[in-house]
């Protein structure tokens, strides 16, 4: 215990000698224990995909949700703690409905990330709280297209193509930047979004999950919401095959071996 | 010590900053205002039109307003009055709307629970002293049940097959009683449409705060549809035989 941290990490309000926040560390350690979430920004909108681990086989199916919607148009997926999430979720509809109170329309994504990273970040300043446990993507349609951005528990966000969070985000990063992101239909994104949860899901540890996904597209009308249920079946067979395809090649070269 | 008072002269307003020592006052008046509502029941769901004219006193200000709006997907709602507080609803209904979006638990809200809504809404107000000056008509298709309902500044409501608001509740519900009430199941669209232009065209004739360029609506099992702005045939060819009047 004494060895990590050695002290400096009782308070997001002290820095370590070489000036890190351990505090925030640990929080992001949090994030990298959750199920993984993934968001894709396509030519015509974007998607976000996420791996629902479940404890228990007596949840309902569908409950839990880690993909929601905030103001309509925004998606929110996020790995890390339900609790600070839904929190999260809360914050970023309050500040979507302030914003259409006063401007009469959709905020646009750089707002509402640059909203929620500065809400996120002023948790990392106060010995008195605990920062988010949670890395959000924020997807959405606005003016300027489609926006894909995720915001960190230190309060960072960025703009990104594709982005990762949670345990498979190296795996699941290395399978993104194999797409031709600026070329792929919404259609072929789920596809692909749902084949790389499949494809990083590690079943030795996580027996159960739940694969959800969301989009946000002229197809949706331009709102954010988890696609139709043919969509999604036609996005899961997809992934089950890729997925035993590429099982069936592993197995070929454990003969060659 | 005696405190010094200085009286501000008769022609200097009080700041409305200042204290007023005063009984607490408030808008009384509507300032731009939509007149009749007309809708009814038919076979298929619902009908309802409203002109485009919002009118500034008796000034026909503002010629192009909608004064229908769809609440969700199986709701229209429309509106006589004050059009500023039409907006306050407009804006608090689609605040509404949007937090049951994000709930994302496969429910919809339905005509009778927006009703219910409005309702509240206007009764609240009117218990402030501070009402919106609005009657509403509220017609869906909930559950596949056809409800029409009305609700004023009051918070009155009352349910039935015909509504008119304003002058057309003096004008037009006859009409409509004549022709609906008791066959609201067998008024086939075309018919529906009839009746409803009749009832528009003679509040043209009568109400001078109406204008000759109105929209329909309806809500039917496939949803609510708003027309866009039409005209009616009038004939004035009466008028010369009018005497008196200043003419």
């Amino acid at each position: 215990m004494t060895s990590i941290g050695t002290g400096y990490d009782l308070s997001v309000s002290t820095y370590s000698p070489d000036g890190r926040v351990f505090q925030v560390e640990y929080a992001e350690k949090a994030v990298d224990n959750s199920g993984t979430a993934i968001g894709l920004r396509v030519k015509g909108g974007v998607v976000l995909a996420v791996e629902k681990i479940k404890h228990s086989r007596l949840l309902v199916p569908h409950s839990n949700r880690r993909i929601m919607t905030a103001g309509r148009h925004i998606g929110v997926a996020s790995a890390g703690w339900m609790s600070d999430t839904r929190h999260l979720v809360k914050r970023t509809r309050d500040e979507a409905s302030h914003y259409h109170g006063t401007y009469k329309a959709n905020i646009p994504a750089k707002i509402i990330a640059e909203r929620m990273g500065m809400y996120i970040q002023a948790y990392t300043l106060y010995s008195s709280v605990r920062p988010f446990g949670v890395s959000t993507i924020l997807a959405t349609v606005d003016v300027d297209g489609p926006q894909l951005y995720m915001i960190e528990p230190s309060g960072q966000y960025m703009g990104y193509r594709g982005c990762a969070a949670g345990k498979g985000k190296q795996a699941a990063k290395t399978e993104i930047e194999k797409l031709d992101l600026d070329n792929l239909s919404v259609r072929d994104a789920l596809k692909e979004a749902a084949r790389i949860i499949y494809a990083v899901h590690d079943e030795t540890k996580d027996k159960l999950f739940e694969l959800e996904l969301s989009w946000v597209c002229a197809e949706s009308n331009g709102l954010h919401t988890h696609v139709p249920q043919d969509v999604f079946d036609e996005a899961v067979e997809y992934a089950e095959k890729a997925n035993d395809d590429d099982d069936d090649d592993e197995e070929m070269e454990d003969d060659d071996l | 010590m005696d405190s010094i008072t200085i009286t501000l002269p008769h022609t200097v307003q009080r700041p409305t900053e200042m204290p007023s020592h005063g009984p607490t006052t408030r808008i009384s008046q509507p300032m731009v205002t939509g007149t009749s509502v007309v809708a009814f029941k038919y076979k298929d769901g619902i009908m309802m039109a409203a002109d485009c004219l919002a009118s500034y006193g008796s000034m026909a200000r503002f010629r192009d307003e909608n004064r229908l709006m769809p609440v969700g997907n199986s709701t229209l709602l429309g509106m006589t009055g004050d059009t500023g507080d039409f907006q306050h609803m407009k804006h608090t209904l689609e605040d509404l709307l949007t937090r049951e979006y994000d709930m994302d638990d496969g429910q919809n809200l339905g005509t009778r629970s927006i009703y219910r809504c409005i309702s509240n809404m206007m009764y609240g107000r009117r218990t402030k002293v501070d009402p919106l000056w609005n009657s509403y008509v509220v017609g869906g298709i909930d559950n596949g049940e056809k409800v029409l309902g009305f609700v004023d500044y009051y918070g009155t409501t009352y349910q039935a097959a015909t509504i008119a608001t304003g002058f057309g509740g003096h004008l037009a519900q006859p009409i409509l009683r004549k022709y609906v009430e008791g066959r609201e199941d067998e008024i086939t669209e075309e018919e529906a449409i009839k009746i409803l232009d009749d009832c528009m065209r003679v509040l043209y004739y009568r109400d001078a705060r109406s204008f000759n360029k109105l929209r329909r609506a309806k809500v039917t099992a496939a949803g609510v549809e708003i027309s866009e702005p039409y005209a009616l045939e009038t004939n004035w060819d009466f008028a010369e035989f009018i005497v008196g009047y200043g003419s």
